[in-house]
Parts: structure tokens; sequence; C-alpha cells
């Protein structure tokens, strides 16, 4: 029964996987339209774009690994 | 070990997502000591040789024209190195053989780590966090040695309202030691993250109906691997050399 | 990989051990960590010295040295199209000397005939008033010696005339008389 609770646990944690796709989306779509207005600003930018990406995403993994803690350490 | 036997056509559906991440000892026995040769070990060794492969050995012709393997070295060196000068500023170049060390490691350990039946390194928190925690020492230990008290500079936001600066102190204070925390899970978890997804839709390879859709997902996950395999290399050397710009120029 | 098939036995061998002790996660298995640890001290030490003794050192001379060949290379190819550029110059320089002297040697050509021309028509211009001024002469010397022919037959036919008519002639008169016509 523990066992299964945490699989449903496991699942809820994945959920925070889509938030983080959501947030990576917003920051790449919001850095393409702002290039799109201004392209020659965007090159010196991408540095700006990849932190930005990897902060987003970071907390996407965090869940992730929520979700794997409960899959196989719990 | 967590196993899902699902009753399948026929044969049952297994995964074992997290077996490629295990680490052996390489030549028998089965205690890990700290001195044991495993594979972990091997893969190390194999992207020290590949790395010596690459920088050493592949400039070894100093030409003026060069080769592909040198074109390739001297695209590695000039990337790295702007980055470092970009980003740390002028005064960060003295960082750029430690950035460029952590950069080629962990590009060639998660490229090794995407061949087939070989084992990532990159995926391991261990290791990770060796790396993540080695940046942090380096940023405080430089960044006090340098500046003294002023690197607490870095916490006192002068520019903001004097009534919000002690609320905006323990913020920053928080994200500065949270910083080595996610520096090293980001690099662990999306490596394990792509690799643990290839793995589950080659469980369900096994399945004959439903196995070419699981080849092409393979496929397509592999080629986002690639791409994620150079993409966290290189977030977490730019991450470096931006933590590493706090400490040659606190204060914002 | 060989490692597999090397470890295979030993594999067999730990399976329960590992089953027993390891979690789910290997990432969690600490008593692993030392080991991983040492491993990648020593790893990124190789790594680091390599680097930094050596592959820096030398990629970093060899793009310095490629940057000062090309701005040799340029240097150099400035250098030549300066000196092209002199070339040119001092062909156009010649060119047009060659052409100047042409012009003073065509120009004196030209002189000497038009000099020669000017003496020949001059010479001829002469030759043709002299035979002109003769002609006149002779033109004048027959018309004299046909204004006395025509005067003489005047007279004789007006004497012929008068006679026939019955009368004496007085040649005065009619000398007079012709010379007086012949006049108006």
């Amino acid at each position: 029964m523990e066992g299964q609770l945490a699989h449903i646990g496991a699942g809820l944690a994945a959920i925070g996987s889509g938030a983080a796709a959501i947030g990576v989306g917003n920051v790449a779509g919001n850095f393409l339209a702002g290039a799109l207005r201004n392209p020659s600003a965007a090159a010196s930018q991408t540095a700006t774009l990849f932190i930005g990406i990897a902060f987003a995403e970071a907390l996407g993994i965090f869940s992730f690994l929520v979700a794997l803690l409960l899959m196989f350490a719990v | 070990m967590a196993t899902e036997a699902q009753g399948g056509e026929g044969g049952g559906l297994v995964f074992h997502p997290m077996d490629q991440f295990k680490i052996k000892p390489l030549f028998g026995g089965d205690t890990i000591e700290w001195y044991t040769v495993t594979n972990a070990t091997l893969w190390m060794a194999l992207a020290v040789l590949a790395i010596i492969g690459l920088m050493v050995l592949g400039t070894s012709r100093r030409a003026t024209i060069p080769s592909r393997i040198q074109s390739i070295a001297e695209l590695a060196y000039g990337f790295v190195y702007k980055m470092v000068e970009d980003v740390a500023g002028k005064d960060g170049v003295k960082f750029f053989p430690y950035v460029m060390t952590l950069f080629m490691f962990i590009v060639f350990a998660n490229f090794l780590g995407l061949l087939p039946m070989s084992f990532t390194t990159t995926s391991h928190f261990a290791v990770t966090v060796v790396l993540a925690l080695l940046v942090f020492l380096t940023v405080t230990i430089y960044g006090v040695a340098k500046h003294g008290t002023h690197f607490l500079g870095l916490f006192w936001v002068a520019s903001a309202p004097l009534a919000l600066r002690p609320i905006l102190a323990i913020i920053e204070l928080i994200s500065y030691f949270v910083r080595p925390v996610s520096h090293s899970i980001r690099l662990a978890g999306n490596v394990m993250a792509g690799h643990a997804v290839i793995k589950v839709f080659a469980g369900f390879a096994a399945i004959a109906t439903i196995s070419p859709v699981s080849v092409v997902a393979i496929t397509a996950m592999y080629g986002l691997e690639v791409l994620v395999a150079f993409i966290q290399a290189y977030v977490f050397t730019i991450l470096t050399c931006v933590y590493l710009k706090d400490a040659l120029h606190p204060g914002h | 990989m060989a490692t597999e098939t090397h470890a295979a036995a030993g594999t067999a061998a730990d399976a329960a051990h590992g089953a027993a002790s390891a979690p789910g996660m290997p990432q969690l298995d600490f008593s692993t960590w030392g080991n991983q640890i040492f491993w990648l001290s020593i790893t990124l030490v190789v790594i680091y010295f390599v680097l930094s003794r050596i592959a820096l050192p030398r990629i970093g001379a060899v793009l310095s040295e490629r940057q000062g060949t090309i701005m040799k290379d340029i240097a150099a190819a400035e250098d030549l199209k300066a000196k092209a550029i002199e070339a040119e110059k001092a062909y156009d320089k010649a060119l047009a000397d060659a052409r100047a002297e042409a012009n003073r040697i065509a120009g004196e050509a030209r002189a000497a005939i038009q000099a020669d021309l000017d003496v020949a028509i001059a010479k001829a211009d002469t030759e043709i008033a002299a035979k002109t001024a003769e002609g006149e002469k002779a033109i004048a010397a027959i018309r004299a010696s046909a204004v006395e022919s025509v005067a003489a037959v005047a007279n004789d036919t007006a004497e012929a005339i008068v006679a026939s008519m019955g009368g004496k002639a007085d040649a005065k008169a009619i000398a007079a008389a012709v010379t007086a016509r012949m006049k108006g």
C-alpha cells in the first residue's frame, strides 16, 4: 500500500516536468519575440537565453528527481 | 530494485531504467573500496584519453594551417576562451584553464555516455556535486581572499531601499548557498533523465506491435540527448563563469 | 563492451549482495561515493595539468602565430599593392612621354611639309601670274589690232557705200564718223 502511494506521488511529481516545460517555452518564446524585434542584439544575448533556460529547467529536473526518489528510493 | 512486471502480450514488460547507472567493480570482486577500479573509473579514464587525444595529439603538429582535429581543438579553445572573457571579464582569463578543464571533462563524459552500453560518469551526483562544490569553493575562497569583507557586498544590494535590504540579503544568501545544489543536480538530472527515458522506451520495444514506435522514439530521444549533452556542458561552464564574475567583481 | 563481459562473472556473484544493499537509485548508494570522488579528483587533476601545461599554451601559441602570419601576409600584400600602383604610375608616365614625343615628331614633319608646300605654291602662283600677264598682253595686242582692222574695214566700207550712193567721199569726215561710232 505504501509503495503504491509512493507511485502515485511520483506521478504527481512528474507534473512538475510539464510546468518546467512551460517555463522553458516562455523563456525561449520571449527570447524569439525580442530577437525578431531587434535581431542585431539577439546574438549577444544567447548566453543569457541558455542561462534562463537552465534555471527554468533545473526546477523541472528537481521534480523529476523527486519522482525518481519516490519510485526507487522510498 | 523496483521492477514492474506487466502482463503484456505473451512476455512480461520489465523496466530497469536505473540499472545502467550501477557502479560495478571492473575486475571482479563485490566490494567497492575507495581505490577499486570500477566502470566509472574506466569511463573517466576514457574521457581523459579522449581529451589528451584531441587537445595534445591532435595539435602536436602545431600547424599554421590546421588539420581537422586541430581545428576542433582550436574551436573548443576559442569557444571557452571567449565565454570566459565575455562573461567573467578580462581578468577572469586566469581561470581559463580551470574552466576549460570542467568543460572538456563534462562534454567528453556526456558524449562518451551516449555510446551504447557505456557508462555515464556525469549522471552520478557524486561526480557533479564534486564539480559544483569545486566551483563554489573556488568562487567563495577567491572572492573572500581578494575582496575581504567587500565580498559580502554581493548580498547587500546597495541599490535597493534600505528597509528591503535585510530581506534581500537573506534571499541572496540562500540563493548563493543553493547554487552548488542546483548547479550539480541540473547536470546529473538532465543526463540521468535522458538515459532513463531512452531505457524506458527500450523496455517498450519488447512488445512487437509498438516496437516500431519505440524505436522511432528512442532515435528521437537520442537526438535530443546529443543536444542536451552539449547544452548541459555549456550551461555548467557558463554558470561557472557567471559565478566567477561574482568573485571577481562583487557588488551589483 | 569489454567491461560487461569482464564483469559478468563478478556480477553474478554479487547480484544477491547488490540487490540486498543498494537502494533503487545507484546515484544514492553512498558507499560508492568515496570511490567516485577519488577517481574523479585524479581525472580532474590529470586533465587540468595536461590542459594547462601542454595543450592550452600550445594552442594559444598556434593561434597567435597564425594571427601574426596573417598580419604579416596582409602587410606584404599591401606592400605589393603599393609597388604595383607605383609601377602603373611609371608605365602611365612613360606612355604619356612617348605620346608627347610622337606628337612633337608629327608636328615637325607636318611643319616641314607645310613649308615645302608653301614654297611650291608660291612658285606656282608666280608662274601662273606671269603666264596670265603674258596672256593678257597678247589679248590686249590682239584686241588693239582687231579694233584697228575694224576701223579700217569700217572706213573702207563707208567710202564704198558713199561712193556707190554717188557722193564724193570725204576721207576725213568718214574717219571721224567711224571713230565716233566706235566709241559710242
